[in-house]
């Protein structure tokens, strides 16, 4: 019992980092209803940008800080050079064209940076905790990963219900309305692209001191795409939720069901779980529910 | 003044019907055909084939395939480079297990035994759409290599999991030397391609394109979306597969079945997209370009001098890539075969536009 506690725990803190991830695409998908493919590279991109600064000796902080710079650059210039030309389009253009900025990000963060493993270690302990007389092993490191998702979380939500906040929530309910109340869109769009960016640090630096900064980080956040739908792709506490269920799911299916069919099924249990979920409730678990008419 | 359709009247059904209703677009296809069956193997060399029309011939089958299901059907996939790899799997299996048969009853069986799984992963797709869809789709983009490495049966227990295609044979004829292949791939995507030309424009192609435009709509005017959306997962994984086989038989020669990774699927996505989404040409041109680009890519920087390291060059290449793709949809998010058409429209009225 107490091994089938500290695989789900161990799965729960693996969701958690899902969940940083998936955070990104759903913001940016409520506000704007773009299906932000470049999420994952965001992540590496800014990542990159952190571990490079403060291996130039730039202190912790103020590499933080510069980093952030970055990302608000970047909002700034998805929403200039991409989305306000492709406006009006449908949604399978602008996902496209966000696979374009991910191709474009992971290539420039690279070509600036170099690829090679960089270790990253901003003083997140991470020596291992035991509960229950040492029967349950914890690193601490996933404590306080769970730790800094939840303040994040927080953060998000006491940021929506400020001025900017309640902007945010009426453009992604309706964007002609909330231009029509004098809501400009193109700001908006920048701010949600630049919390994404913050989200997206938060992610990488978490990712990368947990397994060193490596462009591999993107094929890992394409498993924020199953928590996306299991969740809901417009819900934040969808977004953190199904991390858990995703991440618990697959470590304890790997650890019970993976023996039996010949190990390896954690690549791809987290899809056919989502998969699975969605023929019960097709708008996953939060998401709104479609009314559709002709 | 040469593409002039003024005076050309259609006095038949079946000249009414016709592909090319137009007969300077049916002297330009015929040109083309000739040139790719007897031009090309006239000039072209072996580096030419292997490098270029092969694969390009192979990718724009499977992009070919999956415009049937996203443009025609409206169903987005990222499953395509998993479906690929069934295709060759099942068509590796066939002609080793059963060593006498047709290369091209082969490539029949790989493609219906695709349709089979393309089906059950479609269904999903009766229940969610858009992307939920595509994410879904995922699903079989990782479950399905990992099956081929897994069960070792599909790999005849080969200890490096290598399979490796045999010799290519039908009717007494060996396809050996690029030039054989490339002429065999030929026939194979022409043939296919102009079955999928007419039956975009028949009534399963017609139920596809109402089910895209709006479901609920095409549902009330009495299409099944059932049958639609199987049909065109089924249509879509027949082509893929047989892209896949061909792939494999006559492009890679060998392969570990797990190359047929998310990689193929974007790629896929992305020759539809940038050729044009509902298009056949779309998805020959799409093919062209994302094929052409990187070796242009990696080609140019040493002939223009810049001597750059390997590294830098690919990742240059991804920044150009993205870049690229991103310019491509703003100036034209309907594709190359849009401006294809907007170019002949200009040929009608060239050279006194008015």
């Amino acid at each position: 019992m107490a091994f089938f506690f500290e695989v789900l725990i161990g799965g729960l803190m693996a969701g958690v980092m899902y969940s940083l991830v998936a955070l990104g695409f759903v913001l940016i998908f409520k506000a704007s209803g773009v299906f932000n493919f470049a999420q994952g590279a965001m992540v590496l991109f800014a990542g990159l940008f952190f571990v490079g600064f403060t291996e130039l000796g730039v202190p912790t902080w103020l590499s933080l800080l510069l980093t952030v710079g970055v990302m608000v650059l970047l909002a700034v210039a998805v929403e200039r050079l991409v989305l306000r030309h492709l406006v009006n389009q449908e949604g399978i253009i602008l996902f496209m064209a966000t696979i374009g900025v991910s191709f474009f990000l992971d290539g420039f963060g690279q070509t600036i940076w170099g690829s090679n493993v960089k270790q990253l270690d901003i003083g997140i302990p991470t020596d291992p905790i035991f509960l229950m007389d040492g029967e349950i092993l914890i690193q601490s490191f996933d404590l306080w990963a769970a730790l800094v998702a939840g303040t994040l979380l927080a953060s998000l939500v006491v940021f929506q219900k400020t001025r900017t906040g309640r902007a945010l929530r009426a453009v992604a309910d309706d964007h002609q309305a909330a231009q029509s109340v004098g809501i400009p869109l193109n700001v908006i769009w920048i701010i949600v692209w630049a919390i994404a960016g913050l989200v997206a640090l938060v992610a990488g630096v978490m990712w990368g001191s947990k397994l060193g900064m490596q462009p591999a980080i993107v094929s890992l956040a394409l498993k924020a795409l199953p928590v996306l739908i299991l969740g809901g792709f417009t819900s934040i506490p969808g977004a953190i939720i199904g991390g858990l269920i995703i991440g618990a799911g697959e470590k304890l299916a790997e650890v019970y069901i993976g023996p039996l069919v010949g190990g390896g099924i954690e690549n791809w249990f987290a899809y056919v779980l989502a998969l699975a979920f969605l023929l019960i409730r097709p708008q996953g678990l939060f998401g709104e529910k479609l009314i559709e008419r002709v | 003044m040469l593409y002039r359709e003024s005076g050309q009247y259609k006095t038949t059904y079946s000249a009414d019907q016709a592909i090319f209703t137009i007969p300077q677009d049916r002297v330009f296809f015929a040109l083309l055909m000739l040139a790719a069956f007897v031009g090309i193997p006239l000039v072209a060399t072996n580096y030419v084939y292997t490098a270029l029309l092969i694969p390009f011939l192979c990718l724009s089958l499977a992009a070919l395939g999956l415009n049937i299901l996203t443009g025609y059907c409206g169903q987005l996939s990222l499953g395509t480079g998993a479906f690929m790899g069934v295709g060759a799997v099942a068509a590796w299996n066939i002609a080793t297990r059963v060593p006498d048969l047709n290369l091209l009853v082969v490539f029949a069986l790989a493609g219906l035994i695709t349709a089979a799984v393309g089906m059950f992963f479609g269904l999903p797709s009766l229940r969610i759409k858009g992307f939920y869809l595509a994410v879904a789709t995922l699903a079989a983009q990782f479950f399905l290599p990992w099956l081929f490495v897994k069960w070792g049966w599909l790999t005849n227990y080969a200890s490096s999991g290598v399979i490796t295609a045999p010799q290519l044979k039908m009717f007494g004829w060996e396809v050996d030397t690029p030039m054989e292949k490339y002429l065999f791939a030929l026939s194979v995507v022409t043939l296919l391609a102009l079955m999928a030309k007419n039956l975009v424009r028949s009534n399963p192609g017609r139920q596809w394109m109402a089910i895209r435009d709006m479901d609920i709509a095409a549902e009330i005017i009495g299409i099944r979306p059932v049958v639609a959306k199987l049909t065109a997962f089924a249509v879509s994984s027949f082509y893929i597969g047989i892209a896949g086989a061909l792939y494999l038989f006559v492009y890679l020669g060998s392969t570990e079945p797990d190359g047929f990774g998310i990689s193929l699927s974007f790629q896929a996505l992305f020759m539809i997209i940038i050729g044009g989404l509902g298009s056949i040409l779309g998805s020959f041109l799409g093919a062209f370009f994302i094929l052409l680009l990187p070796i242009f890519l990696t080609r140019v920087p040493p002939m223009l001098g810049f001597d750059l390291s390997t590294a830098l060059v690919s990742h240059l290449e991804f920044m150009v890539f993205g870049a690229l793709i991103v310019f491509f949809l703003i100036v034209e998010p309907h594709g190359l075969a849009r401006l294809w058409q907007i170019t002949k429209e200009k040929l009608r009225i060239w050279p006194f536009p008015y």
